[in-house]
């Protein structure tokens, strides 16, 4: 298991090295930068700030002073278009915020997604069942674009419950609606692949065998049903969680949060290279991590995984 | 049940609050007489979080508004645009226009209490233009025509040398290389207002953060949270701070501007922008509340007239026949529908000291110029049988789609003119447009000062920002005229009917700012053409 753990860590260095390069040389392959404008500087002016962010050495000598700054400081450099901050800094103040919501959200979907799902596989074709099938299906359909809009219109201006965004240091009144809008499709999700896998599992043998034997339903249930059950609940809350903490741009957008996701996409379009690198290289360690996390958590769950 | 009484609990907290933090708020305006409400408080909506709050540093509208509260330039502007007293109270020209002296009031103060001097002004100038600073706003110190502004800033000079120097205190005289009749109109930008230097030399870069700024303005910096909320309050240690009456002003990032107005609409918000075409319906609810004035900017195709273009948009007839087949009436009136006005000039008509001239195709009727287009096109070799066919880039947005296809289809429809829109993400548009690898593109251009310069440099030969590659002697010839002439109007109207023969670009519309603002605002600069607040100026009014 230890050596197994670094394997993987080891093998995350040059996965995120070459995610740095590869994500370095497509940026710098797109058209514009980052002080184009549409009134174009005159030369000189152009000339100054290229010096200050180091802009006028050769591509090679960037990546290799980027990755040095990165390892030897764990400097990120300044953000090129917000000029009074360093990456550091819009990581320090976006991602706590993305990391609570993204939290709340992962946390909601999967206890409820997960009830919701068995609760549907127990009592199958019963009312329950309809209501948690038809309910996994309206919010697959509904996207968090067109979920947002609607919570805002309903809780703020028809209700008045809620403020219509804005994030206030995390207060819950702030919480809920993003929370509501970036969990409901997961929720579905989690629902809907929790209640076939239940279903699945519920007609294998060894559960019959069990029933047989005469256990008590609730323990046939937590003790032998849940666990296979839940593996592929588990390779699908992985991917969700890394998603959900590290970011959407949707929620940002809609609520004003100020959280990581729209610094990202924003600095996709202001080229803002520095940020877009250091978004980057966090969303892709979290993404090796949480990965990590899950291969761990599958073998503590299935006996028959071994590393 | 639980919820709303929590949430009454806390609003009840909140008022009371505000109640005694505001008790001593002010009964009636000193100039209106409006009764005055009791709490002060303005909140406002704006899109996206600027690039920065230094004056040095920051380039966008958004960010000057900021800018202009926090600190103070020599001179401010009234809500008509009028020039006012500022840290200056007023200056002086020399004879030859050359040599501009200002007298700085006594009493206006630093927010740690430090007197603002004229040395606070040569240190932010210097700043400003300085290869260091490396500001993407250095340009305008060479803009202002400071002498050895353009050296400074390439570093080919000192510091030291700018033509900026304080001989005492109360005395700032600035050195300019050329007469520049509209100077004293550029001093309101925030890249020449004052900054502090010692707070700057003890927190470098992190000087602006809340808990460093020292500033002069009516307000001072409070809260700031990237990409959410910024919040200033009023600044004790301001000369003239009996008078303001605002106690905080805090500028909310809303990025979607219909959640913004639904936020508005809760009562959330003072003030948001009007979602393109939602004008006349919003117009009709809440007369009370929306509000469309000019803005200073004008909106126009620029036609590409290098042999990289389109061989039929080099033909003068072509240019011609595709803008007197533009119904203008109809783009603003149905497409966009938020008070712009039709453009035949590509200075915006509200434009200080501007009178638009009578161009042949403003006086003729939208048939008229169809049956005239019709027979340029003739004449240029093109008909139904054999189409002009061009292509028409935009940079992505909604309101930049519907424009291109409402007039893709006049030139359908009047000409028979095939054209190809396409779209582009806005970094690899100025890419395209600057490298001239288009036909006709989408163009926007708002004044950086209220003169009409400020739109027609753009037409000078080899210009940075001549995107069309248009060149003509006689132009350039002009605004060189209209630069030291005393009365420029003649130069310019000339200029703008050489364009509308020329046609290196095709005028479209006049911006117009769309906003709702709430009823109780009292105060806003409307006839302020470049929309130059202040939220000094402003109040809320009783109910």
């Amino acid at each position: 298991m230890l050596s197994f753990i670094v394997r993987r860590l080891a093998v995350a260095i040059p996965t995120l090295l070459i995610l740095v390069i590869l994500s370095f040389v497509l940026m710098y392959s797109a058209p514009g930068g980052p002080f184009n404008s549409e009134r174009p500087l005159p030369p000189e002016v152009l000339a100054n700030i290229e010096a200050k962010y180091g802009l006028d050495q050769p591509f090679w000598k960037q990546i290799v002073n980027y990755v040095w700054g990165v390892v030897t400081e764990f400097d990120f450099g300044p953000s090129f278009k917000y000029k009074s901050q360093s990456v550091n800094d819009v990581i320090a103040q976006g991602f706590p915020v993305t990391l609570t919501y993204g939290f709340w959200s992962f946390l909601v979907a999967a206890t409820v997604g997960i009830s919701l799902g068995v609760a549907a596989a127990l009592k199958q074709n019963s009312w329950l069942d309809y209501i948690a099938v038809g309910f996994t299906v309206g919010a697959q359909v509904l996207p968090n674009f067109v979920m947002a809009p609607i919570l805002v219109l309903v809780f703020t201006l028809w209700l008045g419950w809620l403020p219509g965004g804005g994030w206030n240091g995390g207060a819950w009144q702030n919480l809920v609606m993003p929370v509501i809008a970036l969990s409901t499709s997961y929720m579905a999700s989690i629902a809907r692949i929790m209640r076939s896998s239940m279903l699945e599992v519920l007609n294998t043998n060894f559960i019959r065998t069990a029933q047989a034997k005469g256990l008590p339903m609730r323990r046939v249930i937590w003790r032998h049903a849940m666990k296979p059950a839940i593996l592929p609940v588990l390779s699908y809350l992985g991917p969700t969680f890394v998603f959900m903490i590290t970011g959407s741009v949707v929620i940002d957008i809609f609520f004003s949060t100020g959280g990581i996701g729209q610094f990202f996409v924003n600095s996709a379009f202001n080229r803002d290279y520095s940020v877009i690198m250091g978004i980057t290289i966090l969303v892709g360690a979290m993404t090796i991590l949480f990965n990590l996390l899950v291969d761990l958590l599958y073998a503590w769950i299935d006996p028959k995984i071994r590393y | 049940m639980k919820l709303s009484t929590n949430l009454k609990a806390t609003t009840a907290i909140l008022l009371l609050t505000a109640g005694t933090a505001y008790a001593d708020g002010h009964a009636t305006h000193p100039d209106t007489g409006e009764a005055l409400a009791t709490e002060q408080s303005f909140i406002y909506r704006v899109g996206d979080e600027s690039p920065s709050y230094d004056p040095g540093l920051t380039e966008d509208v958004d960010g000057s508004a900021v800018v202009r509260d926090l600190f103070e330039g020599l001179m401010n502007q009234d809500a008509a645009g009028n020039l006012v007293p500022g840290v200056a109270t007023g200056f002086e020209v020399s004879e030859d226009g050359l040599t501009y002296t200002f007298t700085l009031r006594d009493n206006a103060k630093w927010s740690n209490g430090d007197a603002v001097t004229a040395g606070d002004f040569v240190y932010a100038w210097r700043r400003a233009a300085s290869p260091e600073l490396a500001s993407p706003y250095s340009w305008y110190m060479e803009l202002m025509s400071i002498e050895n502004g353009a050296a400074v800033i390439a570093g080919d000079m000192e510091l030291e040398d700018l033509g900026v120097s304080a001989p005492d205190d109360a005395t700032l005289v600035v050195q300019l290389s050329q007469p520049l009749p509209y100077f004293p109109q550029m001093i309101v930008h925030a890249t020449t207002f004052p900054v502090h230097a010692a707070t700057i030399a003890a927190h470098g870069s992190d000087w602006t953060k809340p808990e460093n700024m020292v500033s002069n303005g009516a307000y001072v910096l409070s809260e700031f949270v990237p990409q959410e909320k910024l919040v200033r309050v009023r600044n004790e240690m301001y000369w003239d701070n009996e008078n303001t009456i605002l106690d905080t002003v805090t500028k909310l990032v809303i990025t979607d501007e219909n959640t913004a107005l639904t936020r508005y609409l809760a009562g959330e918000l003072d003030q948001t922008d009007v979602p393109a075409g939602q004008f006349p319906r919003l117009q009709a609810e809440y007369p009370d509340q929306a509000k469309s004035v000019p803005s200073a900017c004008s909106y126009y195709y620029t036609i590409n007239m290098t042999d990289t273009g389109s061989e039929a948009l080099l033909k003068p007839e072509v240019r011609q026949a595709l803008s007197m087949a533009i119904d203008r009436d109809v783009i603003v009136e149905s497409v966009l529908a938020g008070g712009q006005k039709p453009a035949y000039t590509f200075t915006h008509w509200a434009t200080a000291g501007f009178e638009t001239p009578d161009t042949e195709i403003a006086g003729m009727t939208q048939d008229e110029r169809n049956a005239r287009a019709v027979e340029l096109m003739a004449a240029a070799g093109y008909d139904a049988d054999n189409p002009a066919s061009i292509e028409l880039v935009y940079n992505t947005s909604e309101s930049h789609k519907s424009v291109a296809i409402a007039i893709s289809q006049m030139w359908k429809q009047t000409l028979g003119v095939e054209t190809e829109l396409g779209n582009q993400e806005w970094q690899t548009f100025l890419e395209t447009r600057g490298n001239q690898d288009y036909q006709i593109a989408r163009a926007g251009w708002c004044a950086d000062y209220n003169e009409a310069s400020t739109f027609l440099d753009l037409m000078a030969s080899g210009s940075g920002y001549n995107d069309s590659q248009y060149n003509n002697p006689r132009v350039d010839e002009l605004l060189a005229e209209a630069k030291t002439s005393a009365n420029p109007q003649a130069a310019y109207a000339e200029i703008e009917q050489i364009i509308a023969d020329d046609l290196p670009i095709i005028p479209i519309y006049h911006y117009a700012e769309v906003n709702m603002q709430a009823a109780d605002v009292g105060g806003w600069p409307f006839n302020n053409f470049q929309q130059n607040w202040y939220s000094r100026d402003l109040y809320k009014t009783a109910e």
